[in-house]
């Protein structure tokens, strides 16, 4: 019996002959993404913009619409209600009134009042008694409920992480590298965040904090990839030193194809699982990880190689480092077993 | 490659081994752990709120209160040092307006000795020799206190500590529930309780600052002005929602005859003669001292209690209370009167809380949850040990063998640090089984590539190790940045994931690499073949 082979040996695939063709996609991609969440928005969950989020599970089907006019008479704020599978199980989030986007709202210094912050949890406790009362046997899964204020903390230490992770992650690569791969890494980076954000502003999944973390391990996945043909790129123009860089890159990249393919299919295979059998609480966060890997892939191929030929990186890029040009091979860092 | 030295190859059998008897009490061996020494046993992986259902609550303390009542208390402490002063100091036109406090002394040439009396009621913090109050002369005669932030900052943190405690005894007044209270940041309190299905209790329970206060009613005050809301001097209008004959206020002598900080026990019971419910009260011996001499000075006279600034009722002194006991009446109801009594037990909250944040899951979602999420764990794993062995073939069963092993692993190491389990955490272990694939891919495959450039069985595993150990060691690195940065900024479950992850990058380079290394170099020195098939 013959191992299986979903990539066969010896590919020589000319990636970087079409890096012009992908370059249009991804900048489309790019472009719709941005257009799409400045006009449609993302769909911000009540982590960053304050509010109640519940999960209730009724014991018999109730009407959606009779449901709404209870709680819209309580007056707290637009009422949105979503069935979970079925007519029993709802979603119920009601946004604090006058909460919009927290880009402008957090960032723009207009920090919520502290009055605001008091109302919020008076609200979720009248909605909770509501139900209670009209809904005997009643049983409230989950429920989130944010000050403004919480929502503008979590907004910005969300968006600082992000940062922070994205610019240590470049400042690595530079280090381990040179300031090309750590150029090519954080635009590879950049592109993978700006799409998924992009998926979230036309599936209108919601974005929440849960989100933050499924981005931070894209980004660290997405780059798995970059890494592993980064290094063999670097080993190869240490090996030949005549070739020319857009045959070396698809050299390296094919080197590494098979080894690539099979990760993503590994990665994928697992998001799939925990998408359809896993916890539906957190199915916003698998799909955006799903996502991200396929992203992640495609970008790896054609946004961090092509940075590389458009930022000159050739065989004497690591000329400080090759001084001991006659080992054929780079030694393993030391300490690592 | 071959030639693993002993210690090393000691030093992973023990390291596997204990991360086994770390995982086992997790694995819901409850039966299995009884075997364990104890250090063993009692490592095991907390899960999450979200996951075993309960409460989480941030609460902000109120810091203007603090600073209200700050300068209410030095409001009286200036006016008694004026009165105690020999010559005594005549004082007036006291504002507390702005946040400082600011009185006129009427003799000009008392100014500098008030002057040097407020100076001492002022306190010096930490070493650098600050005050916490500035004083300033403004106008030759006007006496301004202005409270200094540091001042204001102790004062808050002290306020918060005093809280902290509080918040903990009410919520758990045996201390046996499993319910976790702590500071966070300068003015915040975090609260956790597990298995909690309902938190309003909970949360009324914290809403009460519980101030209990036993204050004579002013009869000499004209109704009239006290619905206009005047009060006589030396009194002031409360509310009171339930007055039985009158309007919804009550004026009340200021001065206080005893308060509920001198109380040393409370609990629910019933009124002897109408049945209702009531909150018996037992004062401590000044207090009990206190209340016996103005209830003698005062019998026949009414008298108000009053917690957190409303009458709660206001009954006539019958008779002299002497035993230091005494009940407190009101619109109760059983609830509400065990309520009171807890709070009245666990003492006032120094500052008032309001809830900023609050996150409920039922048991039964947690479980749900959990269900899935184990149910999605043995899938993913088998589909990928299917995959593996379909691809590797030998080295597949290699690669299976690190999958289980670093399952394990992870939850020893979470175990070891007491890690917490949460909803995000089990897509962050699902992912782990993923992401150590990466490290045998990485192996396998360069171990494909040496023997497709026709190197032997032996050399090509070698090459193999050695040159993926490079792309493995880079690439663990980017995932270990951003755990750690999710680890540093997230909160609560987020935090979970982040811990699930470093600790399955560690582990899925300790068994993709170290440990697959060892078991290939025992087949390969066992059997020498020439030729490998994957």
């Amino acid at each position: 019996m013959r191992p299986i082979k979903l990539v066969p040996d010896n590919t020589n695939i000319a990636f970087l002959r079409w890096r012009w063709v992908a370059l249009a996609i991804s900048v489309f991609l790019l472009l719709s993404s941005v257009a799409l969440v400045s006009v449609r928005g993302l769909n911000w969950g009540v982590d960053f913009v304050g509010g109640q989020q519940m999960r209730i599970s009724f014991a018999k089907p109730v009407d959606i619409g009779e449901l709404r006019t209870r709680l819209e008479k309580l007056n707290v704020g637009d009422v949105t209600i979503q069935e979970l599978g079925n007519s029993q199980t709802m979603n119920i989030r009601i946004p604090l009134v006058g909460s919009g986007n927290p880009i402008s709202k957090c960032l723009g210094g207009g920090i919520t009042a502290s009055g605001q912050a008091l109302d919020s949890n008076k609200i979720a406790t009248k909605v909770r008694g509501e139900i209670v009362k009209g809904y005997p046997g009643v049983n409230i899964g989950s429920v989130a409920s944010v000050s403004g204020k919480v929502g503008c903390e979590l907004f910005s230490t969300g968006s600082l992480a992000l940062v922070l992770a994205m610019t240590g992650i470049a400042l690595f690569i530079w280090f381990r590298f040179e300031w090309q791969f750590g150029v090519g890494a954080l635009v590879t980076l950049f592109h993978d965040v700006v799409l998924t954000f992009g998926f979230f502003a036309l599936t209108q999944l919601q974005f929440d904090l849960n989100v933050i973390a499924a981005i931070l391990t894209i980004i660290g996945y997405s780059l798995n990839d970059t890494i592993v043909v980064y290094d063999r790129i670097r080993e190869n123009l240490k090996k030949y030193r005549k070739m020319a860089m857009e045959p070396l890159i698809d050299l390296s990249t094919n080197e590494t194809l098979s080894r690539t393919v099979t990760t993503s299919l590994s990665l994928i295979i697992t998001l799939a699982i925990l998408l359809f059998l896993g916890p539906d609480m957190i199915f916003g966060f698998t799909a955006a990880m799903l996502l991200g890997i396929v992203i992640g892939t495609f970008s790896s191929f054609y946004i961090s190689n092509p940075v590389l030929i458009w930022l000159n990186v050739g065989p004497n890029s690591f000329l400080a480092s090759t001084r001991n040009e006659n080992a054929e091979r780079v030694t393993k860092p030391e300490g690592f077993l | 490659m071959l030639d693993f030295p002993r210690w090393k190859v000691v030093l992973v059998l023990v390291t596997i081994f204990i991360g086994i008897l770390l995982a086992v009490p997790s694995l819901g061996g409850a039966s299995l752990a009884r075997y364990l020494p104890e250090r063993f046993a009692a490592t095991k992986i907390n899960l999450g709120l979200d996951l075993a259902g309960g409460s989480y609550l941030l609460l902000e303390a109120d810091t203007r209160d603090v600073e209200k009542q700050r300068l209410e208390k030095m409001e009286e402490s200036v006016r008694t040092e004026m009165r105690r002063a020999d010559p005594k100091i005549e004082i007036g036109d006291i504002s507390t307006a702005g946040g400082e406090l600011a009185f006129l002394v009427r003799n000009p040439t008392q100014v500098d000795t008030a002057v040097d009396l407020v100076r001492n009621l002022t306190n010096g913090i930490g070493v650098t020799g600050q005050r916490d109050w500035d004083v300033a002369v403004r106008d030759s005669i006007r006496i301004v206190m202005t409270p200094t932030d540091a001042g204001l900052k102790e004062e808050v943190n002290k306020a918060l500590d005093t809280a902290r405690t509080v918040v903990a005894k009410r919520i758990d007044p045996d201390g046996t529930r499993e319910v976790t209270v702590v500071r966070q940041g300068a003015d915040r309190i975090l609260v956790q309780v597990p298995g909690l299905q309902d938190p309003e209790g909970l949360k009324s329970l914290l809403g009460k600052t519980a101030k209990l206060e036993f204050k004579l009613v002013d009869l000499t005050a004209d109704p009239e002005q006290v619905a206009k809301g005047i009060a006589p001097p030396g009194s002031q209008i409360l509310p009171y929602p339930d007055n039985p004959g009158g309007g919804p206020t009550i004026a009340v002598q200021r001065r206080i005859m005893v308060s509920g900080d001198q109380l040393i026990d409370a609990s629910q019971g019933f009124d002897q003669q109408s049945n209702a419910p009531i909150v018996n009260i037992r004062f401590d011996g000044q207090g009990g001292r206190k209340f016996a001499r103005t209830t003698q000075e005062n019998t026949g006279k009414p008298f108000a209690m009053i917690l957190d600034g409303v009458v709660l009722s206001a009954p006539n002194i019958n008779e002299p209370i002497l035993g230091g006991q005494a009940q407190i009446s009101g619109n109760f109801t059983v609830e509400s009167a065990n309520e009171l009594a807890i709070a009245l037990r666990s003492g006032k909250l120094p500052v008032a809380l309001k809830v900023i944040e609050e996150s409920t899951v039922s048991p039964e979602l947690g479980q749900d949850s959990i269900e899935s999420g184990v149910l999605a764990g043995i899938v993913a794993t088998l589909a990928l040990v299917i995959y593996m062995l379909l691809t590797y073939m030998r080295f597949g069963v290699y690669t299976t063998l690190a999958l289980f092993l670093n399952a394990i692993l992870v939850l020893g190491g979470m175990a070891m640090l007491n890690a917490t389990l949460t909803l995000p955490g089990i897509a962050g272990f699902v992912l782990t089984i993923g992401a150590a694939v990466d490290a045998n891919v990485l192996i396998n495959e360069r171990i494909r590539e040496e023997v497709r450039r026709g190197r032997q069985a032996l050399q090509a595993v070698e090459f193999g190790y050695k040159e993926a150990s490079t792309a493995i060691f880079d690439a663990n690195i980017t995932n270990v940045i951003s755990a750690v940065i999710l680890f540093w900024f997230g909160s609560g479950p987020i935090k979970g994931f982040a811990a699930v992850l470093a600790i399955g990058i560690i582990t899925s380079v300790f068994t993709g690499v170290t440990f697959t290394r060892l078991i290939v170099a025992d087949y390969l020195r066992r059997n020498r073949p020439k030729t490998i098939n994957i």
